[in-house]
């Protein structure tokens, strides 16, 4: 579903330029679930962003779902993949009510009936249709996320790139999150690429993970060789034994 | 000096509406800090940052706050002269605030913005203020310090500004240092740096440190005591290592609902609030 091949990206010009991620190659199944772990700064987040054309100095090959993000159909890909960010704070137009919000991609898309489609996903992820007329600020931080995930459903896509969906929000709140995606993900069939600093958090979500340090992959694990402990890595072991104190 | 650094008792903040209706947000808050570790744990508009912001004396202007009895060190901190509470900010009481993007001067140097700092209490020459920057910024771990020290706050990652924000409060030496969510913003290894310099301060300065998280896991491990804040109250307060046997069912479902390493796969468990919490008792203050 997700190929990525020889990924290079740059940052910066001339003398500034800065290598960030090198030599990525990474495969993701339909319907599986695919954590990215690693410190800030360690290219996670790049990744994703590269993937859905937010970064312009790269190099090597990103196909999603048989779609080259390079060369490929733009309107094609973001029906396919969609992003969900970080900060729900942020990621949320604050002068747009919500239902607004959720329809811009649709009325882009030119999608019909998006009245009707912003009740269905206000529905699915847990608010009511009243909740269409708020504004951002009225919102609680994990119904802001929530928001930004129906906003992120709205296409329809088969692949969701969720860049910390959950590190902005308390953890009673985290849970909720977690419970919702994945009902989500079973329900519409998604694959997850899912980027997280907090190893428990990737642990309970994804089947496979990648542990990046210093913009390179230093391991691929599956969820059973992470829980077993069967990495190589040391900055894998670090990172397991700082979540288990 | 009294035997207590912080004296709290029946401390009520709360916020006027569009109305004029008096709305609450901390309910009569009580505890007493020594040279310890106190943590405030508790979701976020449960009080934990507002409580540490009426100790200095910095929330928002539209906060209405009572108390009965509001004491750092000797100073009755509700009558004070307002030149004698910014004394004490500047010397003896620090906040480490959580987003460093909005705590640090975006339009000024790192190591000035450190100087600047010193020399509010401690009127050195610059070369030894440089050296005194160089100094903390290696105690916090920063690997290129003459490189940091020429930077702005945007040129830095928001791990490192956290920690050159740590440092500008650590500079001072203050006896309280409020630690408003210090750590969420880094990662595991650079955390357990930063925990660690708290940690030798305290011993060795006999600091007393009040530590704000929403990390039960963290708090249970770092801090010596305990509170835990539902709705503005503390719902009840532990020793720290002991807080895998709280009994508040709010307590319980806030430790429950975190994933872990190698937890169960199915549904996490959610919380759910029970609204007899909010008439629950306030457990008294810490002997």
């Amino acid at each position: 579903m997700i190929s990525i091949k020889n990924l290079n990206v740059w940052f910066g010009q001339g003398d500034d330029r800065v290598h960030v991620l090198k030599d990525i190659n990474l495969e993701v199944k339909a319907g599986e679930s695919f954590g990215l772990v690693g410190e800030s700064g360690s290219g996670k987040s790049t990744i994703l962003r590269t993937a859905l054309g937010l970064v312009d100095d790269w190099s090597g090959t990103i196909c999603i779902d048989g779609i080259d993000t390079r060369n490929g159909d733009y309107k094609k890909l973001i029906r396919c993949a969609q992003m969900l960010f970080q900060d729900p704070y942020a990621s949320l137009h604050p002068r747009f009510i919500v239902g607004d919000t959720i329809a811009e991609v649709m009325k882009i898309n030119n999608i019909k009936n998006y009245e009707q489609r912003i009740i269905e996903l206000l529905e699915a992820i847990g608010l009511t249709a009243d909740h269409q007329y708020r504004y951002p600020h009225e919102l609680s931080g994990g119904q802001r996320q929530r928001v930004a995930l129906a906003r992120s459903l709205a296409l329809e896509p088969n692949v969701l790139l969720l860049d910390e969906p959950t590190s902005a929000l308390d953890a009673s709140i985290q849970a909720e999150m977690l419970n919702l995606l994945n009902e989500i993900k079973t329900r519409l069939g998604l694959t997850y690429m899912i980027v997280s600093h907090d190893i428990a958090v990737v642990s309970y979500m994804c089947d496979r993970l990648a542990v990046m340090s210093n913009g390179e992959v230093v391991e691929t694990l599956s969820r059973g060789q992470l829980r077993g402990q069967d990495s190589k890595h040391d900055y894998t072991k670090q990172l397991i034994s700082a979540s288990q104190r | 000096m009294s035997d207590h650094l912080v004296k709290v008792s029946d401390l009520q903040i709360g916020f006027k509406n569009e109305e004029g209706e008096l709305i609450p947000a901390v309910r009569g808050l009580s505890f007493t800090l020594g040279r310890e570790k106190l943590g405030i744990v508790g979701e976020s508009g449960s009080g934990k940052s507002l409580t540490g912001r009426a100790l200095l004396g910095v929330l928002p202007p539209n906060a209405v706050v009572s108390a009965s009895h509001l004491s750092f060190e000797n100073t009755d901190l509700l009558t004070a002269p307002s030149a004698e509470l910014r004394k004490l900010r500047g010397l003896k009481m620090g906040m480490i605030l959580q987003d460093p993007k909005y705590s640090l001067n975006p339009i000024m140097k790192v190591g000035n913005q450190i100087i600047e700092a010193i020399q509010v209490s401690n009127k050195i020459s610059k070369a030894k203020a440089k050296k005194a920057v160089f100094d903390i910024l290696e105690a916090v771990k920063i690997r290129d310090v003459k490189r940091v020290y020429k930077q702005y706050p945007h040129e830095v990652s928001g791990g490192m500004a956290q920690r050159i924000m740590i440092a500008m409060m650590l500079v001072r030496k203050p006896d309280l240092l409020i630690a408003d969510e210090p750590t969420s913003a880094l990662d595991v290894t650079v955390q357990e740096s930063v925990l660690d310099i708290l940690d030798n301060l305290v011993d060795e300065r006999n600091m007393g440190l009040i530590f704000i998280s929403h990390d039960l896991n963290l708090v249970s491990r770092f801090c010596d005591r305990v509170l835990v804040m539902y709705s503005g109250q503390v719902v009840e307060e532990l020793v720290a290592s002991k807080l895998h046997d709280a009994k508040h069912p709010y307590t319980r479902g806030l430790i429950n609902c975190m994933p872990t390493l190698n937890g169960s796969l199915e549904p996490l468990p959610v919380l759910k609030r029970d609204p007899s919490w909010l008439g629950a008792a306030q457990i008294g203050s810490g002997k």
